[in-house]
């Protein structure tokens, strides 16, 4: 147990020269392309949710625009299209550097994988406007749509885990250990979750297992741990690479990476039941999903730390490289929210914010400064890496997106931490009679400032998303960035 | 019993093994009691699965996906028990697949909305909410009022949610077709359908045909009405 270990399987720490051909960069390509797609489509459907909820007129009237259907879209959207695509991009390039292996299956696996996936979203998206849904939170797919990303998903694992045989390093690196737990887990998650007897063969429509407590119980195991291992184990993954390359040192710590590793994914299971303090969900069950919940506080600032002390010697790099600063800032994101996380786990602190939009700003305040952030500063290291380019096209407008994008994170999990906790006391506020001072419909009309500033929270950070867009189109494009003939040979090196 | 963790790193398959133990060790301890405890739902007197007209609003509401802005789970704090009602059971939600407790109120909890309004009420405020509630956020549903409930459709449902366990008895799989035509019609003879589906509410259709606006009317008007609170044996319960 060395610094050694975890330094011989990095990269930075061996240079081996070796052509970029060795390795099957086209479906990373695909992959960063599509992750920046849906990132725009799903930000730009959770702008037109903020309008809803601001001004309802903006659903329309037409049943495929209505709210409930919507979001379904924009969560989807969101987590499994563009932090999927963000994911199977970046696992895809890291397996075959740290393995210094091509990626196993060759081209026709890892394009029905690619394919595959953007087949499943688009379906998945269409079903939910046309009035298909399984009506469990991330889980909205219905059964044929789970049967066909179950296909995906294991011929997903089949590429990964048969990389990972095909190493040429004795060690599996950090990073890919994150990526093992999040592709079997998830398997799992969705096997578990989404048992059900479609109603006949020719219908989308089908009936859970599962009811009432139980079906509860094992969504919020379903739904948590999505957030667990799709939205963080796998994002830590990300961070594992991207973070010590961007900066050009190695991990921190090697033994706080394992206890880290072993401590979160052993956690992460119990939290589920913190969704269902004070419902008919059993206590006991409350209680240890309390627990952990709390005791898990540990381990995800275990990895933060990890993350922000690789960066020791190197602060300077944040002034230079714009990229870095995302790569950061997101890790600093994932410390805020894995301590909001299990402060808002403790059953009196979670009478006040469950039902409310504290519980919204909290997720995105993960979503958006972490999972983006994070995928952010990796897409800007890879581009130019992927394509062959110098450098980024500008400098300037990375500075910019991160500023524009920072300012629409802080209105939006200002506003609703306002929204929210306003909501909690204005539900159980009683006059000085004893009565319940407030009508529901009071505190709704009470979050209509708080829903207009979240909106302009979204535009902004879709602003940005979209200066990144162009940015990185002209990266691809500009003859400015073309590579120098002289640096051709260190930069198909490195 | 203890390995080195340079053991682990270098072997694909044991790591892959020891991840698999690691995460399924909490899932297994906090799922697997919950069907062999048998408190976790305590019988009440009462429950009994959706009539078919119901259950075709029931799927109504998971189509338009109502639980992302409302919940169906009263839970047992002061407020929300004067707010709502009686804190919710477990076996209120028994047969309900899946289950829509919700996580977010951007409209209020419905788990004890059957009988809060009359059914004139529902019918203008699915149709147009702001005519009703002035604050209100909510979408109109006013395509409900021009689509036909499919009866064989409904059939098929109330067979799936049999044969994965909600005790629908052959009389009430029998007469599907029946009791959904009975229950969209304020005219016909409501005996047999109470008979089969105790509190079922009878909603008045348009007298031609029976639209999913009714169905959703007829499943709001159930929530949360088929426990009787007023019976000391409920007082008995513990959770």
């Amino acid at each position: 147990m060395s610094d050694l270990a975890i330094g011989a399987a990095f990269p930075v720490a061996r240079p081996v020269a070796r052509a970029a051909e060795a390795y099957n960069m086209d479906v990373v390509k695909k992959f960063t392309i599509a992750a920046m797609f849906w990132a725009v489509v799903a930000l730009l459907l959770g702008v037109v949710l903020a309008l809803q909820l601001a001004w309802p007129v903006f659903n329309l009237g037409l049943e495929w625009t209505a709210f409930g259907r919507l979001r379904p879209v924009h969560t989807s959207a969101a987590i499994f299209a563009f932090g999927g695509s963000a994911l199977f991009a970046t696992s895809f390039y890291i397996v075959q550097r740290t393995c210094h292996a091509r990626l196993f299956g060759g081209e026709a696996l890892a394009n029905f994988i690619f394919w595959g996936y953007q087949f499943f979203i688009v379906m998945a998206a269409l079903s939910y406007v046309m009035g298909f849904s399984q009506g469990q939170e991330y889980a909205e797919p219905e059964w044929h749509l789970d049967i066909f990303l179950t296909i995906i998903w294991v011929s997903y694992g089949v590429a990964f885990i048969g990389t990972i045989f095909l190493r040429k390093e004795p060690h599996i690196y950090v990073a890919n250990w994150f990526f093992l737990a999040f592709i079997i887990t998830v398997a799992v998650l969705h096997l578990g979750n989404n048992v059900a007897l479609p109603a006949s063969f020719f219908e989308a429509k089908s009936y859970s297992v599962y009811s009432g407590v139980q079906n509860a119980m094992i969504q919020w195991w379903y739904g948590h741990n999505a957030v667990g291992f799709f939205l963080t184990a796998a994002f830590l993954g990300m961070m594992y690479y991207f973070i010590p390359k961007q900066a050009g040192r190695p991990v921190y710590s090697y033994r706080l990476s394992v206890v880290h590793f072993w401590s979160l994914i052993f956690m992460y299971i119990w939290a589920g039941p913190h969704h269902l303090h004070y419902t008919a969900l059993p206590d006991w069950a409350q209680t240890l999903g309390m627990v952990f919940s709390i005791i898990l506080w540990m381990p995800s600032w275990g990895g933060m730390i990890n993350g922000l002390m690789t960066l020791s010697g190197a602060w300077d790099k944040l002034r230079t490289d714009p990229g870095l600063r995302f790569s950061v800032t997101a890790v600093g994101f994932y410390g805020m929210s894995t301590f909001e996380g299990p402060m808002m786990s403790i059953k009196v602190v979670n009478g006040l914010a469950h039902y409310t939009d504290w519980v919204v700003g909290h997720v995105h305040s993960g979503a958006l400064g972490w999972v983006a952030f994070i995928s952010f500063g990796a897409i800007y290291y890879l581009v130019p890496v992927l394509w062959n380019r110098s450098r980024l096209y500008s400098a300037k407008l990375v500075a910019w997106h991160y500023w524009v994008a920072t300012l629409g994170i802080v209105l939006y999990i200002t506003s609703m931490w306002v929204a929210g906790i306003m909501q909690g006391l204005m539900w159980r506020a009683y006059d000085k009679f004893g009565f319940l001072q407030y009508s529901f419909a009071e505190s709704v009309n009470a979050m209509h400032p708080y829903y207009v500033i979240r909106m302009m929270g979204g535009v902004l950070f879709l602003a940005g998303a979209l200066m990144m867009v162009f940015n990185l189109i002209m990266t691809v494009r500009s003859a400015s960035t073309a590579v120098q003939p002289a640096r051709e040979t260190a930069a198909a090196g490195a | 019993m203890f390995i080195k963790h340079e053991t682990i790193e270098k072997n694909a398959v044991l790591l892959m093994v020891l991840t698999t133990i690691t995460v399924a060790i909490g899932g297994i301890v906090e799922v697997v009691p919950l069907f062999t405890i048998e408190t976790t739902v305590e019988k009440v007197e009462g429950v009994r699965p959706y009539s078919p007209l119901e259950l075709a609003g029931r799927d109504i509401y998971v189509r338009e996906g109502c639980y992302t802005c409302h919940s169906q789970q009263i839970r047992a704090l002061k407020d929300e028990v004067e707010r709502y009602g009686h804190y919710s059971l477990a076996a209120e939600s028994m047969y309900d697949r899946p289950f829509q407790w919700g996580s977010k109120r951007n409209g209020p909890d419905l788990a004890r909305v059957g009988g809060k309004y009359s059914n004139d009420w529902h019918y203008a405020h699915l149709i147009n909410p702001q005519s009703m509630v002035p604050e209100s956020l909510m979408p109109r549903y006013a395509f409900l009022a021009n689509r036909e409930v499919n009866v064989a459709k409904v059939a098929r449902a109330v067979r799936a949610n049999k044969t994965v366990g909600t005790p629908y008895s052959e009389e009430q799989v029998a007469n599907v077709a029946a009791d959904l035509a009975a229950q969209a019609d304020p005219n016909a003879d409501p005996e047999a359908l109470a008979k089969r589906y105790p509190k079922a509410v009878q909603v008045p259709g348009d007298g031609r045909r029976v639209t999913e606006l009714d169905a959703l009317v007829a499943y709001l008007q159930v929530l949360g009405t088929m426990v009787d609170f007023t019976n000391p044996a409920n007082e008995k319960l513990q959770q």
